[in-house]
């Protein structure tokens, strides 16, 4: 019986049916379903890490211990793992190991779109990257084989529409695999330079009979076709090749690295004009080239952003005689309409908070989270934001560089999840290193922006099991920040007077800005708020707060929408028109 | 090939629908793939479901120009995806405008007339009422319901297969008011 699931749902049945033990992950799009659905499954133990060093850490230690693991994360995870990856890549492995990297091409909900086939080669570890649901099983399936056969931990690269995209799947059996005995083995585990350096051997012998495995496994194969045109192709690009250039020769890539030499050559060889079809970076392409062989690539398709089905067509529509498939785009009826950015949702914690930091004009060092919306219009609240944990770090800079004046119209914020994965390392910093920081750290109880996953601070597992909950007051003030204080963002006054307190101060402080996600405070729900519309000077400050509820009609203020009266616009509007539905004798 | 696209503003309801239509495509046999990207679905963003099925599905998107509905559950979403829609095709609308925030903060302008707009460009397109048809049938929040039944009308599958698809989608207290909702939409002309 087949099932339509998403490749994430796909890469967790796969765990699942290669007898995984363990799941390890730290949320982050387009890769959170993935150790989400793992959870459900009895046999697997899976846990939210901290970070996704300490996540992969957990696999590692899984698979010294024998057991099947799988670890996933967001592509730029993998840059918080590469320590552990790198030399896990030396160890090997006793139970079988995959490090799931989901890329995002496009940034559909990233900073960057780096290309993660380069770590696979970087740390020298194969990487399997499959096409759609049924591969992105299979593969998962393959990877462990892989990965216990030659020693190795391996990749497993998605992206967004890989992970996000449903497809038919044939549901399989567990196999279920009983322990081994635990044997130590020092020489393998621990890498002191001694054991290390017989071990990079072994990473180079592991390197060269996987590029014979390469020529013959099934994961690479060729679709022969019309031998006028041969693309060699992989992950989503694959799919827009075979459906814009039905009967083009195909060399699909399952093992991204390393590469087959020899089946690539010959089918160079056997074609009359080559292409290679990937999305990013020139990852194939290079090694063609390097080859000698007369390969057309990054002339013809993008470096940047996601492929789509119409570029693979025009692109190649372009060299070759082939009809490009899909007709051309209709121009639309006007001139482009206006973008519609995801914004902080009605009754948001983070509203009020950036309104305050934009009135008081600071400089804000911003971080990874919903709260990133703070940059948007017209909060338009942040200076920065790089990476996870980067808010308190930069901030720390910006004061060491203008001095201590500065610092006072200056602050970090960083969401509570983020402050756990990499928040509190910095904040040791500004401690270490006498800085008057400022940190606000947004408390909303939640991991928000992937979609409401629990962690240390809220103190429930991933399987909703309420244990102990990080307090961050206690941890803050156990790295050494005397002031810490917690203040409800709701409160716009008491947020501003506590702020003015804090830059003051020539010392570190923390404000932990405290309140539920308004997506899961039920208890939070309130009456609707209209606009009075005789009381309404249409001054627009309520506007400043950038809430979807509101908008203009004939030089008013109107609420419509999904209001839960949280009251912000209330607190800022000066004539005081903005009141409880029933009294603006509204009907909405 | 059958290409459709259905899209709107986070927090409409349109993966719901999208896991419907894809439940009744199935049940008929299809090859069948669906692409959402829905990282910014509940912040009130632009979202679109795609869904493509045939003999043989390869790719999860559909090209510009290929979509043989778009079902718009905004007007400006509507004018957005109109060069996904191929010559001939169809353009289902609600009739509901949400501003955006560049129109919010009066950095942008809500176009005038979307459905002139859409018709200029020569699409054959069919305006809804769907708030109003949903409250017609009981239910304010169905309408959603109401818009799959408008598209029902315009694909090939039978009458039971979507009811039996909104049964088990939904919680059994909602049932009967998604069930009106839909049927009032199938109606409508």
């Amino acid at each position: 019986m087949k099932q339509l699931m998403t490749g994430n749902e796909a890469v967790a049945r796969g765990a699942w049916e290669a007898g995984v033990r363990v799941v390890s992950a730290y949320p982050g799009t387009p890769s959170t379903e993935i150790t989400e659905n793992a959870a459900r499954y009895a046999e697997i133990y899976a846990e939210w890490s901290p970070n996704e060093k300490v996540a992969l850490e957990v696999g590692i230690g899984a698979s010294v211990a024998g057991g099947r693991a799988l670890t996933a994360m967001k592509h730029v995870g993998v840059n918080v793992a590469a320590d552990p990856l790198f030399t896990v890549a030396y160890t090997g492995v006793t139970g079988g190991l995959v490090l799931v990297s989901a890329d995002d091409p496009g940034m559909h909900s990233s900073q960057n779109e780096q290309d993660n086939r380069h770590f696979g080669r970087a740390a020298k570890i194969p990487v399997l990257e499959p096409s759609d649901s049924q591969e992105a099983k299979d593969f998962t399936v393959a990877a462990f084989s892989l990965s216990e056969e030659y020693d190795t931990p391996v990749m497993l690269r998605i992206t967004t529409r890989v992970a996000h995209s449903r497809s038919l799947v044939e549901l399989g059996p567990r196999s279920e695999r009983p322990l081994p005995p635990y044997v130590k083995d020092a020489r393998k585990y621990v890498m002191i330079p001694a054991y290390a350096r017989p071990r990079h051997a072994a990473v180079e012998a592991r390197l060269t009979a996987l590029r014979e495995l390469a020529e013959t496994t099934p994961l690479n194969r060729v679709e022969w076709g019309d031998k006028s045109v041969g693309i060699v192709t992989g992950g989503i690009a694959y799919q827009y090749v075979k459906e814009t250039q039905p009967g083009a020769s195909v060399l699909k890539l399952g093992l991204a690295f390393p590469l087959p030499r020899r089946k690539i050559t010959e089918f160079a060889h056997s074609v009359e004009r080559l292409y290679v079809a990937e999305e990013l970076e020139d990852f194939w392409e290079g090694y063609l080239r390097a080859w000698g062989l007369p390969v057309r690539g990054k002339e013809i398709f993008p470096w940047t952003g996601e492929l789509q089905p119409e570029t693979v067509a025009s692109a190649l529509a372009a060299e070759t005689d082939r009809p490009s498939s899909p007709p051309a785009p209709r121009p639309a009826a006007a001139a482009d309409p206006p973008a519609r950015p995801p914004v902080l949702c009605p009754g948001c914690p983070h509203r009020g908070l950036f309104y305050v930091l934009s009135k008081m004009r600071l400089t804000v060092a911003g971080d990874i989270g919903c709260y990133t919306l703070g940059c948007l219009e017209p909060l338009n609240a942040l200076d920065t934001t790089i990476c996870m944990g980067a808010s308190i770090g930069a901030a720390i800079g910006m004061e060491k560089t203008r001095g201590p004046e500065f610092a006072q119209k200056l602050v970090a914020v960083i969401g509570d999840s983020t402050f756990i994965h990499s928040g509190i390392t910095g904040l040791i910093d500004a401690v270490y290193n006498k800085t008057q920081t400022t940190l606000l750290i947004l408390d909303n109880r939640t991991t928000g922006m992937t979609g409401h996953q629990d962690n240390p601070v809220t103190g429930r597992t991933l399987q909703g099991e309420k244990y102990r909950e990080i307090d961050l007051t206690q941890l803050c003030r156990a790295v050494g920040v005397d002031r810490v204080t917690t203040v409800d963002p709701f409160d716009l006054k008491l947020m501003e007077q506590t702020l003015r307190a804090e830059l003051a101060a020539a010392e570190p402080s923390v404000i932990i800005a405290r309140r539920k996600c308004a997506l899961i405070d039920r208890e939070a729900a309130r009456p609707p708020l209209a606009v009075d519309r005789d009381k309404c000077t249409g001054c627009f400050r309520c506007m400043r707060l950038g809430c979807p509820c509101l908008s203009r009609q004939e030089k008013k203020a109107v609420i419509a929408g999904q209001c839960v009266g949280c009251g912000l616009c209330s607190q800022v509007c000066v004539p005081g028109a903005i009141v409880s539905a029933g009294e603006a004798g509204e009907t909405l | 090939m059958n290409n459709i696209l259905i899209a709107g503003v986070g927090g409409q309801g349109t993966i719901l629908a999208g896991r419907i239509l894809a439940a009744v495509i199935l049940e008929a046999g299809y090859d069948l793939k669906v692409s959402e990207l829905h990282g910014m679905a509940q912040r009130g963003g632009s979202v679109v479901t795609q869904a493509r099925w045939g003999e043989r599905v390869f790719s999860p998107i559909v090209a510009r120009g290929e979509a043989d509905v778009i079902l718009a559950f905004e007007k400006l979403e509507a004018l957005r995806w109109l060069p996904w829609l191929r010559p001939g095709g169809q353009m289902l609308v609600n009739d509901q405008r949400i501003d955006p925030m560049p129109v919010v903060t009066g950095a942008a302008a809500y176009p005038e007339d979307i459905p002139a707009l859409l018709m200029a460009a020569d699409a054959a397109v069919t305006v809804c009422d769907g708030y109003a048809l949903a409250r017609r049938s009981g239910s304010p929040k169905a309408v959603n319901m109401v818009l799959l039944g408008l598209l029902s009308r315009h694909l090939e599958f039978p009458a039971a297969a979507w009811e039996d698809a909104i049964r088990q989608a939904g919680p059994e207290k909602y049932l009967p008011a998604n069930l009106a909702a839909f049927r009032l939409g199938s109606a409508e002309q």
